[in-house]
């Protein structure tokens, strides 16, 4: 019994203890020399005592007063006085009824800066790394013990990171810190903050002992940026390229092999889109737990859909105007056509939403590029679509045969190929990897009946300037018109950069009429 | 090869009667719009017989000849414009409205020459002719012909389209120039204004069909065939090729655009739409329709189509792109040579012997 009594009276006491010494150093505020009052204002701030804020704004806002009756400390609002450190009403009072506790400026420095790390001392590290960075952002020298006391005791990393920059960004305003102190802050900021720091930084340039480290730290702070800036933009291409690559691919075979354009490709891409739309809808309404698996019961569907809708218009339309594709060209623009009134009267003309599925949402921090999910996985997934298609006309018996009617229709037919199937299982599989790029274009664009037409254009650039039906070539294109259009956007804006891309292309086409790896085929007879 | 063949006749003699006709039953038989929305198709058939004198006779399929024809509508815009003068709704006397709203101080000098009517007339025939003859003397000169030609005649159109989007460009960006109030200090709203323009309009399809017949039925005229049908042949044979294709490039381009500039004044407005790609495109089955290499019937066909267009939006909207769709595919399977080259076949006597392969 006697131990227990023991072990409780051990586990209150220090308890206890605080709170005596709190309010014993609460009661001695208004007393004492000023130095004294403000080391008495850092314990109550580092006490950790909920009691601290109210107590410390008021004492700084000069509310805080002692009642003349019964000497007890007081905040006066309004002519009421609430008891500081109990918190009950104490009635109203008058002028006359209260000393004030006195503050000069020093002090009230001094009590500012303790409220500024009251944050430090709180129970969640989340909040303790709120309150650093309130530090990091309005540095006081009168900061440093409460910070390295902080420091002392923290154990979060993440907390800890934040706190040592806070005092870095404290150390570098102190006047009274040495100068080895100051460069070891100095180097401490460059490194963790990056872009951020040069504002602190800036100044130290003024400051002889730290000239030379604080230029340093800016340069190699522009360095990293610059690098940063590129690696951004090369990014953005290449995930444009991506999108590019994912739109052309089926083009390009198609025009490679059949020497066709297909000016109803950006409508099937369309397609493939509200193939999409409507697994989500089914799933939706019938399957929600699936939701994440969307895409993956979509991609199946978005290629049989398209490439049966590619096999019909080869069957009833391409078919009867080999050898004219011009006319082909202006059949196919019509199907385009029929397609998108079709898909607007069925859908309506406005966007439909497609969500992204959890695995699809979000970003990761890479080499300080923040890069999102969806982005990354439309990039592997152009790629995977390329690998696809490479074993296809490489490791198959469709794609030597493809690869025979390319380069020599006539020849390929005198050998027993069925061209005329050749043809159609190329168009079909040129219209099915559009249904695909419809599905992950679904993820990054608006679905509408002219999701199609905003990348026509652009596919058909991508196509000419690699070179018609070589996948090589689409590749290489679709990168390089990537990267270049992100590039030249911030020099010149979004559709200054298009524009002067397109020009650029019409002058390429006078160098390389055939793109840059042009195919042996018929489309080159033409 | 006489000048005026029997298509021509019958053609020229239609446009002269409905030329008569339309004023005259205005406001009776036809409603009181008839003579703008004539007006407006005369100015389509003027683009289709320009595109049927590159397509039909040199081969060269231009996905891109709308933007010859918003060319020369823009420069006609800027000149109605600037005589908009102070009565706009900033009522600045220098400026147009637009550039008050983007706190511009002066004219751009692009803009300087549009206040005289002269020099307007002028950069109809000369915006549309230079831009071609640049683009045809880089294009033609590199041998790309065929779909890569009409590609990027295609992205030329778009990256016009992209480029007059932007509002610093001075063209009104998205707006485009519009509330255009006289030309000349006649009010644009004005029966007589609107006749002289409907009028202008028919004397000008007259004239592009007079002058594409005149070059086609000349020595050089024998040549873009030749190109059309065999070109390397005819480059063998010693004939620069490209000088040819680039001369009716040129011209087919101006052509285009004095179309436009009819335009804009009876439409009342001129924007980047205009550029739209799926605008050139719908132009080459105006000229499909009518029967490629025929010049009347690429006039007739795109009459055909602007007035089926008027009547099937305003009676089922939706319907519209269906039958244009269908239009496209249906004349390329089962129409080749078109109206005119239908009617021809089925007069045996006088059968033609041209063919017009792709």
């Amino acid at each position: 019994m006697r131990l227990i009594r023991l072990i409780l009276l051990c586990l209150i006491m220090p308890a206890a203890a605080l709170a005596q010494s709190f309010e014993e150093i609460a009661r001695a505020l208004p007393e004492g020399s000023y130095d004294d009052r403000a080391d008495r204002v850092s314990a109550l701030a580092s006490s950790g005592d909920p009691r601290a804020e109210a107590l410390l704004t008021a004492l700084v806002g000069g509310d805080l007063a002692v009642l003349k009756s019964d000497g007890r400390l007081v905040i006066v609002t309004d002519g009421s006085a609430t008891d500081a450190l109990s918190g009950d009403p104490a009635g109203s009072v008058t002028r006359r009824d209260v000393t004030p506790v006195r503050v000069n400026n020093n002090l009230r420095g001094h009590v500012r800066a303790a409220l500024g790390t009251l944050g430090l001392v709180a129970e969640s590290p989340a909040a303790r790394t709120r309150a650093a960075a309130q530090v990091e952002a309005a540095p006081d020298p009168a900061q440093l013990s409460a910070l390295e006391a902080a420091l002392s005791r923290e154990t979060d990393t993440k907390a800890r990171d934040a706190l040592e920059i806070a005092r870095a960004s404290v150390l570098l305003v102190a006047p009274d810190a040495t100068p080895d102190e100051r460069a070891e802050a100095l180097a401490l900021i460059a490194e963790r903050r990056g872009a951020a720091a040069q504002v602190r930084i800036r100044p130290l340039l003024s400051d002889p002992a730290l000239k030379d480290a604080a230029r340093t730290a800016l340069a190699d702070i522009e360095r990293a940026e610059a690098l940063r800036g590129w690696g951004l933009t090369l990014w953005q291409g290449l995930s444009l390229g991506s999108v590019l690559l994912l739109a052309a691919i089926g083009l390009s075979i198609t025009f490679g092999v059949c020497g066709v354009i297909n000016m109803a490709h950006g409508e099937l891409v369309m397609l493939g889109a509200y193939t999409t739309f409507m697994v989500q809808e089914v799933i939706r309404t019938h399957a929600p737990g699936l939701f994440d698996w969307s895409l993956a019961i979509a991609l199946p569907l978005a290629f049989l859909v398209t490439a049966a809708i590619g096999i019909a218009v080869e069957r009833g339309i391409v078919r009867r105007l080999y050898g004219r594709p011009l006319e082909t060209l202006l059949a196919t623009w019509g199907v385009s056509l029929i397609l998108q009134q079709a898909v607007r009267s069925i859908f309506g003309p406005n966007n439909r939403q497609v969500g992204n599925p959890s695995w699809m949402s979000g970003s990761v921090e890479v080499l300080g590029l923040s890069l999102t999910w969806n982005r990354i996985w439309i990039m592997l997934f152009a790629l995977a679509v390329f690998g696809f298609l490479m074993l296809v006309l490489r490791r198959t018996a469709l794609g030597l045969q493809m690869r025979a009617v390319t380069q020599n229709r006539a020849m390929a037919a005198e050998m027993g190929i069925r061209t005329g199937r050749v043809d159609a299982l190329t168009f079909g599989l040129g219209a099915g990897i559009a249904g695909l790029a419809g599905v992950a274009l679904s993820q990054i664009d608006n679905v509408s009946p002219n999701l199609g037409q905003g990348y026509i254009v652009d596919s058909f650039m991508v196509v000419v300037f690699g070179g018609a039906g070589s996948l090589w070539g689409t590749l290489a294109g679709a990168f390089t018109l990537g990267i270049v259009n992100k590039l030249a956007e911030p020099l010149a804006g979004a559709m200054l950069a298009k524009v002067m891309i397109l020009i650029f292309i019409i002058l390429f086409i006078q160098k390389r009429p055939r793109g840059l790896f042009p195919t042996r085929g018929r489309a080159v007879e033409g | 090869m006489r000048l005026i063949d029997r298509n021509m006749t019958v053609f020229l003699g239609g446009l002269f009667i409905l030329t008569v006709a339309i004023p005259l039953m205005q406001g009776n038989i036809l409603p009181g719009y008839a003579i703008q929305l004539a007006g407006k198709y005369l100015c389509y058939a003027l683009l289709a017989v320009a595109l049927d004198l590159v397509w039909g006779y040199a081969g060269i399929l231009s996905l891109g000849h709308g933007a010859f024809f918003a060319l020369g509508a823009y420069v006609m815009g800027m000149h109605l414009m600037r005589e908009i003068g102070a009565r706009g709704v900033y009522a600045n006397p220098e400026l147009p409205d637009f550039m008050v709203f983007l706190n511009w101080d002066s004219l751009p000098w692009y803009w300087l020459a549009s206040g005289s009517f002269a020099a307007t007339l002028a950069l109809i025939l000369l915006v549309p002719g230079c831009l071609a003859f640049v683009f045809g003397w880089f294009a033609f000169r590199a041998r790309v012909s065929g779909v890569y030609l009409s590609i990027i005649t295609q992205a030329m159109t778009y990256a016009l389209m992209l480029a007059f989007f932007r509002n610093e460009m001075g063209f009104g960006g998205n707006n485009g120039l519009t509330d255009f109030k006289d030309l000349l200090g006649v009010s644009l709203s004005s029966p007589e204004m609107r006749l002289v323009l409907f009028i202008a309009s028919a004397l000008a399809l007259a004239g592009g069909l007079l002058l594409a017949r005149a070059i086609t039925a000349s020595h050089l005229g024998r040549v873009l065939v030749a190109i059309r049908d065999a070109e390397s042949r005819t480059r063998f044979l010693g004939y620069r090729v490209e000088h040819y294709k680039l001369f009716v490039w040129t011209v087919s381009a101006m052509m285009a655009g004095v179309a436009g500039a009819l335009y804009v004044p009876q439409v009342g407005i001129v924007n980047p739409g205009e550029f739209a790609p799926a605008n050139s495109i719908e132009v080459v089955i105006w000229v499909a329709l009518g029967g490629r290499g025929t010049l009347a019937g690429a006039a007739l066909g795109a009459i055909v189509v602007a007035l089926a267009r008027t009547l099937l939006t305003g009676w089922l909207p939706d319907a519209w792109l269906y039958a244009l769709g269908a239009l496209f595919i249906l004349v390329t399977l089962y129409l080749p040579k078109g109206i005119v080259g239908a009617l021809g076949d089925l007069r045996p006597a006088r059968k033609q012997s041209k063919e017009v392969p792709a």
